[in-house]
Order: C-alpha cells, then structure tokens, then sequence
C-alpha cells in the first residue's frame, strides 16, 4: 500500500504586498513587484498556494562603499562611485527584480549629505530605471526623519518601499508614507512579539496591513541565522492560523550581513585554509539567501551578482516543486 | 476560541420590546456591538413569548443581515424554526442545540449536513441533565459516533457539557471542568466544546465576576467555545488573556487589542 503523505492546510494567507506603481497607477515604474499571498509554508506546494514567487533587491549606497572587501567590489568595478550607473548595471546584467537604494552617506558620522542632495538623488534614480525601489535610512533616527519624509514626498505616486520603521522611531515615517501612498518596512530585534507590536502600533495609526513588510532581523550563516529562522517559521504559523499582526511578507538584509562575517570577506591570504574568496563570499551570501528563503523570505536584499545569479536559479527551480 | 454572542434573545426585555414593535436599529446595534468587541458567532434566539416563532426567527435574521454576514448560532427547540434559520442564515451557521436522545440526533446531525453548518450537542437526554461525569462522557461519545456515521465533520461539532448555577448545583462547577479535561480522551484529534457560560451565575449578586472566573477556568480546561455576552469587556480581556498564557496567541503588548484586529 503506498504511503500517503499528511498534508496541513490552513485557515488564512500572508498578505500580498505590491511595491511600485506603473503608469496607470500614478507611478512611473515599467511594472511593479508583487509578494506575499502564501498559503503554504515555503515551497510546500502540494498542501497550499505560493502565488507570488520571492523576489531579490540589489543593494546600492548613495556613497562608495569602500569598506567592502576588494571581492565585493570587484564585479561593479567603477560603477560603485555612480549610483544611477551602479543600479542600472545590477537591473540590465545581474538581473535585480528590484533596487534598494541605501542613503548612508546621509548619517551625520558619515558624508552627512543633506536631505536635499538625497531627494535629488532619489528622483534621478527613479527617472533613469524603471524597476520599483526600496529605499532605507542611514540608520539615524533624526536624520531619517528628515531625508526619509522628504524623499517619501518626492515620490509621491511611486508606491515604493520605505525603511525601518521600528517600536521607538516610527511615526514621522509612518505618517509620510501612508500621505504619499508608499509601502513601508516594520523593524524588529530578533523578536516576534516587538515584530507583533510594531505592526500593531503602525496600523494604530491608519496605516494599512497590507502595505507593510515586516523585517524580523537577519543573520548570516555562522551567526544565529537559526534563531531568525525559527521566528520566521514561528510568525508564519500563527498567520496561517488567523493572527493578522503577523500576517505581513518577509524582507531579509542578506547581503549586509553575509558580508559583514570574516567567513565571507576574509582573503585567502589571511587564511590560507578557506579557499580563494572570489568564490567563497558569494556561496556565503548564497547559503544565507537560500535558508531565509526556506524560512519564509519574500524580499531579499543581495549584494554579489554571483550570489543573486545562484539564489535566483534556486527559486526558479524550488517554484517548480523541485529541488535540483 | 470561538465566541457565540448572546445579546439577541427574546428572553432581554429590549430585545423582546424590538421584537413587538419591529424596531430594527435595536437589533441593528446589538449585532454589531458583539461583533465589534470580538464575538465570531451572533446567537439568535426568538424567545419564549411571541406567537409565531418562525416568523420572529424570520424577521430576527433578516435585520441581522442588513447590517453583517456573520455566522448565526440558530437558538431553537422547534425543528421549524431551526430548519427556518439555517436557511436564511446561510452556510456556516449552527444549530444551538440537539439532545443526544437517538431519535433526535436522527434529525439534527442530516440537518447540519444539510444546511454545512455546525452543531451543538447537549450531553442530556430525555432522561434529564446527568450528574454523574461518566455518563455526560458516554452521551458525548454517543453524539461523536452518530456524527462520524453520518459523516459529519468532527470539527463542526460541538459538546456542550451544561453549565448549572452556582447557586443551585455548586458541586457540578469543578465537575464540569473534569468532564471537559475528560471529553479530550474520546477522540483524536479532541472533540470540540462549547459551554452557555451566563448559566453559571444565574440569579447570583456577582454575575461578572463569576462568570469571567469561570471562563477562565474554562478554558484552562481545553473549552474550545462559549455563548457570553460579548460586551463584558473584563470576560472578554480575561478570556483573551486566559488564550494567551495557554499559548494560543503570540505575546506583544497590545495584545488585547491585536485579538480585536483580528
């Protein structure tokens, strides 16, 4: 008698978040990213629905990042210190769904760019590609309520992705970008309940659920990444049983943290016994992307068009239910 | 935790009054007053005076449905105006509540089939409501085994073990709770429970405080249902607290008002 497999099947579905808008819609993007929509825990496609396949942003700095190891950088070559060159290279040759636009020079301790250069810089970007685009802070919370506001306001109609909004710095970001119609990501330290709270405290505020990501904070291999893992799973379980607080898309910062790990960034110079980084970096950033995307991930923000290329095919295969 | 309201029932005088005088925004309110402070299920009921049941039943669901499409528990002894309401009311209704005389489980359990709706079973018989926990457990498992013959889902069936006064049958209250730790035994996955919990405190001078504690316990003893008055926000916030330490919603400090926005 053949073995038949249990199949669970739940109540309620994540939400379908939608980032950019086309023409028709008030925007200017060629078509917009639409995600969510799961009725299924990832890639179970006998027991429910992944209607949306996950999508990968490419990270861009509105400064150079010099910081970043020699084998990062290299694959962008003088792109890195062109923004609008460097985002135009990850859409036409490493194939990004997306562009998220990190305006670090902003912070004070950096470039300390003022909120005007970085409107300016946002809009050029927006004039000159045509995917949707996540935009994110510098991490300081004063300045990101002026820089984020006012480049929420510049792209009115664009419907694009603002981040972070977390529990003790949300309401000026917030209140921007349910004015100007974007979409907005819910930061949290590693912890489902602030991740409950702070969609609770966002909506509180009229915002609406399904214009929210949540990003429940991200680890790379080697570095707790399983403890992230688990809160995904967690979040999603009790989402598919009718907890609408959770109910809200993934967005995973994989490329900022894989790189971050000596494991990645190191040479081979420093340790003889790793292997040439060339290929390590990028299988490190990939092993990463690849888990979160088991865990649940909807967006995933990569750096190393290597990795992108690997975590693309990835998908493509895992949406045909099939592992190879 | 599936919470059936209470509030429309010709037993409440206003209730009664909008009945006679066919005063909708009454009935209006009161439906969506329990649906608001969190009740999944509106529990209709024509009560005890009126003439013609059925047609009360009629009016009663046709103003409900002016204002919500929200689940109606079907509050009948007559088979007609059951057999009425889960007409009108549509599917995924439920009928409150069936005997688990043979003769009766015979109707009711093709019935729910019938109209896809839920049933509550009530574990008396002609007999009377039993005293003794090991006979409320034999009629629970005789309601099951009738359902899984006429092969209605188990997860639409509900056990109602009856809740008496405190005041009357102090003893059956912590019985109650052991008929409820019990019934999980009968069956894999366990049969579902609902409880008419405002029985509880009938014709006693702390009716809130008894009936929120009760919940509790309740719950903490594996109910998966109660009829309540929505209203009560303090058995509501503790009914949402009890669900919370069971580990049945995740932790954040709004918690109380995340099981609102469900």
């Amino acid at each position: 008698m053949a073995l038949e497999l249990l199949k669970e099947r739940w109540s309620s579905a994540i939400n379908v978040l939608k980032v950019g808008a086309v023409k028709e819609e008030g925007g200017t993007r060629a078509s917009a990213i639409t995600v969510g929509g799961q009725t299924t825990l990832p890639f179970l496609l006998d027991e429910g629905g992944m209607p949306h396949r996950p999508v990968v942003a490419m990270e861009i700095f509105d400064v150079a990042p010099l910081e970043w190891p020699v084998s990062l950088l290299e694959p962008f070559g003088d792109a890195v210190k062109d923004p609008v060159k460097w985002a135009k290279k990850c859409i036409n040759e490493f194939k990004a769904d997306l562009i998220c636009l990190t305006l670090k020079g902003t912070h004070p301790e950096a470039e300390n760019i003022s909120a005007d250069k970085a409107v300016e810089l946002v809009k050029n970007m927006l004039k000159e590609i045509s995917t949707p685009l996540i935009i994110i802070g510098s991490g300081d919370k004063e300045k990101d309520n002026d820089v984020l506001a006012r480049c929420s306001q510049a792209t009115k109609g664009e419907n694009c992705l603002f981040g972070l909004a977390a529990q003790d710095n949300f309401k000026t970001l917030v209140a921007s970008c349910m004015a100007d119609d974007h979409c907005i990501i819910a930061d949290s330290p590693i912890d489902i309940n602030i991740a409950k709270q702070v969609n609770i405290l966002i909506t509180d505020m009229g915002f609406k659920p399904e214009k929210i990501a949540m990003h429940p904070s991200t680890a790379a291999l080697g570095y707790g990444m399983e403890y992230v893992y688990s809160i995904m799973e967690r979040s999603r379980l009790a989402a598919f049983v009718g907890d609408k607080m959770l109910a809200m898309p993934f967005i995973i910062f994989v490329g900022q943290e894989a790189w971050k790990v000596k494991e990645a960034a190191a040479n081979v110079a420093d340790e003889p016994g790793w292997g040439d980084e060339r290929m390590r970096g990028p299988l490190w950033e990939a092993a990463t992307a690849v888990a979160m995307l088991h865990a649940g991930a909807d967006i995933l923000v990569m750096r190393h068009p290597e990795a992108v290329a690997t975590v693309k095919r990835s998908i493509d295969s895992m949406m045909k239910g099939n592992n190879d | 935790m599936l919470v059936i309201g209470e509030l429309i029932n010709g037993m409440y005088q206003n209730v009664e009054q909008a009945i006679k005088t066919k005063n909708r925004s009454i009935i209006h309110k009161l439906a969506k007053e329990q649906l608001e402070a969190g009740a999944d299920m509106l529990d209709i009921n024509a009560g005890p005076h009126g003439a013609d049941p059925k047609e009360t039943m009629r009016w009663l669901i046709e103003t409900i449905r002016e204002v919500t499409p929200a689940p109606l528990a079907i509050d009948s002894t007559k088979l007609d105006v059951v057999e009425l309401g889960l007409k009108l009311a549509g599917e995924g209704s439920m009928i409150n509540s069936t005997k688990a005389d043979d003769e009766k489980l015979d109707i009711y359990v093709p019935l729910a089939k019938k109209y896809k709706a839920k049933l509550i079973g009530l574990t008396m018989d002609k007999k009377g409501v039993p005293r003794d926990k090991n006979v409320k457990c034999e009629l629970a498992a005789k309601i099951l085994a009738k359902c899984m013959e006429m092969d209605l889902p188990l997860e639409d069936v509900y056990i109602d073990p009856i809740v008496l006064p405190v005041n009357v049958a102090q003893a059956q209250c912590a019985e109650l709770l052991d008929v409820l730790r019990e019934f999980k035994l009968i069956s894999d996955p366990p049969p579902q429970t609902v409880v008419g919990l405002s029985n509880v405190s009938q014709g006693t001078k702390q009716r809130s405080l008894i009936n929120r504690t009760y919940l509790v316990m309740a719950v903490a003893s594996g109910l998966s249902g109660a009829i309540v008055d929505p209203l009560d926000k303090e058995l509501m916030d503790a009914m949402i607290t009890a669900e919370l330490l069971l580990n049945k919603n995740i932790y954040c400090d709004s918690y109380i008002d995340a099981y609102r926005k469900r």
